[in-house]
């Protein structure tokens, strides 16, 4: 089983961050919108060497997207930035008709998502923008992992054409991807090959997937991690492929189990492929006020409930 | 184009448009006769658009063009006449209105793909932010055209179009001219009475943009110059809003000044009387 470590521990919003930062320098096209929230996007890179390209919106994400989908006529490409409550659920009539329907290149960049924003609670904790996002025809809907994997999918999604949600968050993780890895939309990435049980993990709950998968070895489970970083569209062949292999699934991400990342495996093997699934996600509950790590605990997000969930998962097999 | 001319498309556009809401039993007649005047002197007189031998060409990013917005899109029968008797899809295509597998849906839309049409609009309130976005890329790319939008006075309720009207001073969007069509009825009655606006002129004013009025708003004459005159104001670094003062239905003698024909579709026989009142100047699709 292939060992991850890490020097540091990085935001992914700073990850995003970074990668404005060297968009800013490489296409001209890029344009930043946010709503009040520069420092927490950690865009003043970006501003510093663009103000010409740069919009602040104030407290107003509705006109945000509005004028990101004008801005798309004329050729730009502009990323549209807030906290990941605001970027959704707030403006989910605009990204329909003036992005999603209307098929405009805007890119819906969303930082403090999920629980892990922390101490701000309930109101700001979104837990259903995966499941909102990927509703929408035409939408591709990613979540990466680390800060590495944030830095280059927000480079990635600069030259695919049409509307995407970037997902991330605030609290620091383990850096483990490669700094120079090229971000393929839609490509599953194997972190760990293994045969009695494949882990599905999103976002931040991929390094909790790798903790778990050192757990179960040392329990003699042999677990498959793959990093689902592209929730829309799903690689179902690499889904197929593992299921094939291990029979059963548990599949990880910090969202509401309705909507998100399992719902999607699901579906796919409802479709093609019938083994037992289990599921570590927020159980149709909002959040609350608490640090990260306490609420990681609290509402079953941790490495120790993925350990359980296989476990579970291959006692049904 | 002389006056005269432009009066006779608008005969021809008024029929079109009782005749496509008629021929599917459905959409938005009144709204729609009360902004000829505005589409038809825009289309064929003020904007300038990318033509090749005499007929338009349809490009997304409108380069170096001018580009209308239509932010409340239940008008959608007076714009798809426009475009099509301007010359950017075919005008038979007009009887396909909000029939099964058109382009001409219920309410504008990019997903099909016709001409002219730069974004999807229908739920109100949008589309003043899009036109920002689109002046704010012409200024970015150094594009010296214009950008018009048109609201509905109903539409002025939502809370987006003050987000809209809030950033267009603050930024200095002075290559867009807004419309704010007034005639003062929305669906469940006169504006007035479902949720009284009080004075939109002195609210935009307030607001920080240049306010003028165009109190004929179904004169030919009257919006060509008010057209001309908010063109004039432009890049002085204040977003002009026009104040268009419409009669809903006009043209129509029955259909005028009251909000039972916002969304009703005429019978045989209203369609017959109202035909009886609209020249046929162009023939009609």
């Amino acid at each position: 089983m292939k060992k991850y470590t890490f020097t540091e521990k990085k935001d992914t919003r700073s990850g995003f961050g970074a990668g404005m930062h060297v968009l800013g320098q490489q296409n001209p096209n890029v344009v930043a919108l946010c709503a009040d929230l520069v420092g927490s996007l950690k865009l003043e890179p970006f501003i510093k060497e663009n103000p010409d390209r740069f919009v602040q919106c104030g407290i107003s994400e509705a006109n945000m997207i509005g004028m990101s989908a004008g801005l798309t006529i004329g050729g730009k490409i502009p990323f549209a930035t807030t906290f990941a409550n605001f970027a959704t659920g707030r403006v989910y009539d605009q990204i329909r008709q003036s992005v999603a329907y209307s098929n405009k290149n805007v890119k819906i960049c969303a930082s403090h998502a999920g629980l892990t924003l922390g101490e701000d609670g309930a109101t700001h904790q979104i837990l259903e923008d995966l499941g909102m996002m990927k509703m929408l025809p035409g939408m591709t809907v990613i979540n990466p992992c680390d800060y590495n994997q944030t830095k280059a999918a927000t480079i990635a999604i600069a030259d695919y054409e049409g509307p995407v949600y970037l997902r991330f968050g605030r609290p620091v993780i383990p850096v483990f991807t490669d700094a120079d890895q090229v971000f393929e939309i839609g490509k599953a990435w194997m972190v760990n090959e293994g045969t009695d049980v494949s882990i599905f993990a999103t976002g931040h709950m991929v390094w909790e997937a790798i903790q778990a998968g050192e757990q179960l070895e040392a329990e003699g489970i042999n677990a498959e991690i793959i990093n689902i970083h592209t929730i829309k569209p799903l690689d179902e062949e690499a889904v197929l492929k593992s299921v094939s292999k291990t029979g059963c699934v548990v599949s990880a991400e910090e969202h509401n189990r309705i909507g998100g990342l399992g719902d999607s495996i699901a579906q796919v093997l409802v479709k093609n492929k019938l083994v037992p699934q289990e599921y570590v996600a927020v159980d149709d509950s909002f959040g609350e006020s608490g640090t990260p790590a306490q609420l990681m605990e609290k509402y079953g997000l941790t490495a120790k409930d993925i350990v359980a969930a296989a476990k579970r998962a291959i006692a049904r097999k | 184009m002389e006056i005269e001319q432009l009066e006779k498309v608008a005969s021809q556009v008024r029929r079109d448009i009782v005749r496509m809401v008629h021929g599917c039993q459905s959409g938005h007649p009144g709204g729609s006769l009360g902004c000829v005047e505005l589409f038809v002197s825009l289309y064929f007189e003020r904007l300038k658009l990318k033509e090749e031998d005499g007929k338009p060409v349809f490009d997304m990013n409108g380069k170096d063009e001018d580009l209308f917005f239509l932010s409340n899109g239940h008008i959608s029968p007076v714009w798809y006449s426009t475009l099509a008797r301007r010359g950017y899809f075919p005008v038979p295509e007009l009887a396909t209105f909000r029939k099964l597998n058109s382009r001409l849906q219920g309410h504008p839309t990019t997903h099909e793909h016709l001409e002219g049409i730069r974004i999807a609009s229908g739920s109100l309130g949008q589309g003043m932010s899009v036109a920002i976005g689109a002046a704010l890329a012409k200024k970015l790319n150094g594009d010296k055209g214009h950008v018009y939008v048109l609201m509905g006075d109903g539409e002025q309720q939502e809370g987006q179009v003050w987000e809209a009207a809030t950033f267009a001073p603050h930024g200095e969007v002075d290559n867009l001219i807004a419309f704010i069509d007034l005639n003062g009825q929305q669906i469940d009655g006169p504006t007035i009475k479902v949720m009284n606006n009080r004075d939109l002129g002195k609210k935009y004013e307030a607001f920080g943009w240049e306010v003028i009025s165009i109190e004929e708003g179904n004169d030919m004459a009257a919006v060509l110059k008010g057209l001309y005159e908010a063109k004039s104001r432009l890049g002085h670094g204040r977003p002009i809003l026009v104040l268009l003062h419409t009669g809903m239905g006009f043209g129509v003698d029955f259909m005028m000044g009251t909000h039972k024909w916002h969304g009703t579709a005429p019978n045989d026989e209203q369609l017959a009387a109202a035909l009886a009142q609209l020249d046929e100047s162009m023939g009609d699709y």
